[in-house]
């Protein structure tokens, strides 16, 4: 198992490239938090459980993340900012393969 | 006013918990939250979620947790300010505080804890440039008197329970009910969903999807709305706007009560008991911040437990207080109940 690189831009624009661990069963939204790339209770808030949009992100890589679950897909269809390359980063979790994806925040909302 | 030993805002688990960890010391509980119902992120967003982190609790589902805190905490009686946000806090020359609601309940205390979770939940609002001149003025984010909208024209949005329900309560009120959701599917329960569906063909419900609302119109109150479909826009005229997308925590007023906040969470003293940089007010749980703060439910009953020994000092300043277990002494409520352990039985033996 080896750490993989994402490039995340925060919600000012801001680019950073992160190292995030492919053994710990992490989620992209753990990883945002962990490197605090979004203000504290703003980011995250239901834990990971699909239950509200706060962790929404762009995927702007071809990365193949698999089909969104039902209660992905329905989330994102009452949140705020949606485009057509939104995912809740709850429901990304960090695997070898994602090595290289750019994503951005979506605005808090 | 309400007066008790121990105010505690926030109802969720921690603040719950609290209530029993104060009745063992024999001090009264008032609670305050602005949610309707108590429970706090447990009952509100993830109630049939299990939880597999309390101890001697293989899995318990947060609502079913929450029941059992409820239980739990009868004996003691506390009393409950629902449905309204603490909004101011005084101090009093005696050392104890004076809290009043949005609601202009007060309350009076020796001893606040600050059990606010991520803080009160609060309507999400949709990205619409205007919409703050219009709130109170044709845009409303929750429904507390459903009369108001009698014989009027009402466009709902969302696609959830909220959005669900009231479109089909106001449809029997209102002159008239457009439901607006981004998508062909609803999130709610499938008897509402239905019962859309069939106040749908009645006439009664005018349902717009996949649309949204984009926009809004008016010279003081509001006149019509913009919706969005596709390429299409859509003016509709109407005298109320309900955007119904359910609730997001903030930290609302306590965040300026001059407690010392660091990313918005209120800086503690862990080292000894959870006090604030305000004597006299304590935060426990998902609120508070100190170096090495695990936010899990279990942390926060540890902390509620501190906190209750900590206030009792501070109420009695003069009585040595000695840890009891309830194995050993009971636990007995204000209501003249009594729990203790089973004597054991002494025969004699010829």
């Amino acid at each position: 198992m080896k750490d993989i690189n994402i490039i995340i831009t925060d919600r000012q624009g801001i680019k950073h490239e992160v190292e995030a661990p492919t053994d710990m069963n992490m989620n992209l939204m753990e990883v945002v938090r962990s490197y605090e790339l979004a203000e504290e209770g703003t980011f995250g808030i239901c834990g990971g459980m699909a239950m509200c949009a706060s962790c929404q992100c762009y995927v702007e890589s071809e990365h193949e993340l698999g089909e969104m679950s039902q209660d992905e897909d329905l989330m994102l269809s009452e949140a705020f900012y949606v485009k057509d390359n939104s995912r809740l980063s709850c429901q990304i979790f960090i695997k070898e393969e994602l090595n290289g994806l750019k994503i951005e925040l979506a605005p808090e909302a | 006013m309400i007066k008790t030993d121990i105010l505690i805002i926030g109802a969720g688990p921690t603040g719950l918990f609290a209530v029993f960890e104060a009745g063992l010391l024999k001090l009264k509980c008032h609670l305050i939250d602005a949610l309707p119902q108590a429970g706090g992120q447990c009952t509100e967003i993830y109630p049939k979620k299990p939880i597999y982190d309390i101890p001697g609790f293989p899995e318990i589902l947060a609502g079913d947790l929450v029941t059992n805190l409820m239980k739990q905490i009868e004996p003691f009686q506390p009393g409950f300010t629902l449905g309204e946000r603490a909004e101011t806090i005084d101090k009093l020359d005696d050392g104890t505080f004076i809290v009043t609601t949005d609601k202009g309940t007060l309350h009076h205390a020796k001893i606040v804890a600050i059990a606010g979770g991520l803080g009160s939940f609060e309507p999400r609002k949709p990205p619409i440039s205007n919409i703050a001149q219009f709130e109170d003025r044709g845009v409303e984010y929750i429904i507390r008197d459903p009369e108001i909208y009698r014989d009027k024209n009402v466009v709902i949005s969302g696609g959830g329970d909220s959005a669900l329900d009231w479109s089909i309560f106001l449809a029997n009120i209102a002159k008239s009910v457009t439901l607006i959701h981004r998508r062909n599917e609803f999130r709610g329960a499938l008897d509402s969903v239905e019962k859309v569906q069939e106040l749908k063909n009645l006439g009664k419900i005018e349902l717009i999807t996949p649309a949204e609302v984009i926009g809004l119109v008016g010279k003081t109150d509001l006149e019509e709305v913009v919706i969005q479909r596709g390429n299409d826009m859509i003016n509709r005229e109407c005298d109320h706007f309900i955007p119904l997308f359910g609730l997001s925590p903030k930290l609302g007023p306590i965040a300026d009560w001059g407690l010392e906040i660091e990313k918005n969470a209120i800086k503690v003293d862990n080292s000894l008991d959870y006090q604030t940089n305000i004597p006299g007010i304590y935060a426990i749980g998902d609120v508070n911040t100190y170096p090495g703060k695990l936010k899990l439910i279990l942390c926060g009953f540890h902390e509620a437990t501190l906190m209750c020994q900590s206030a009792y000092q501070r109420i009695f300043p003069d009585k040595r207080y000695v840890l009891k277990y309830t194995t050993v002494g009971g636990v007995e409520g204000f209501d003249g109940s009594k729990k203790e352990a089973p004597k054991a039985i002494v025969k004699s033996i010829d």
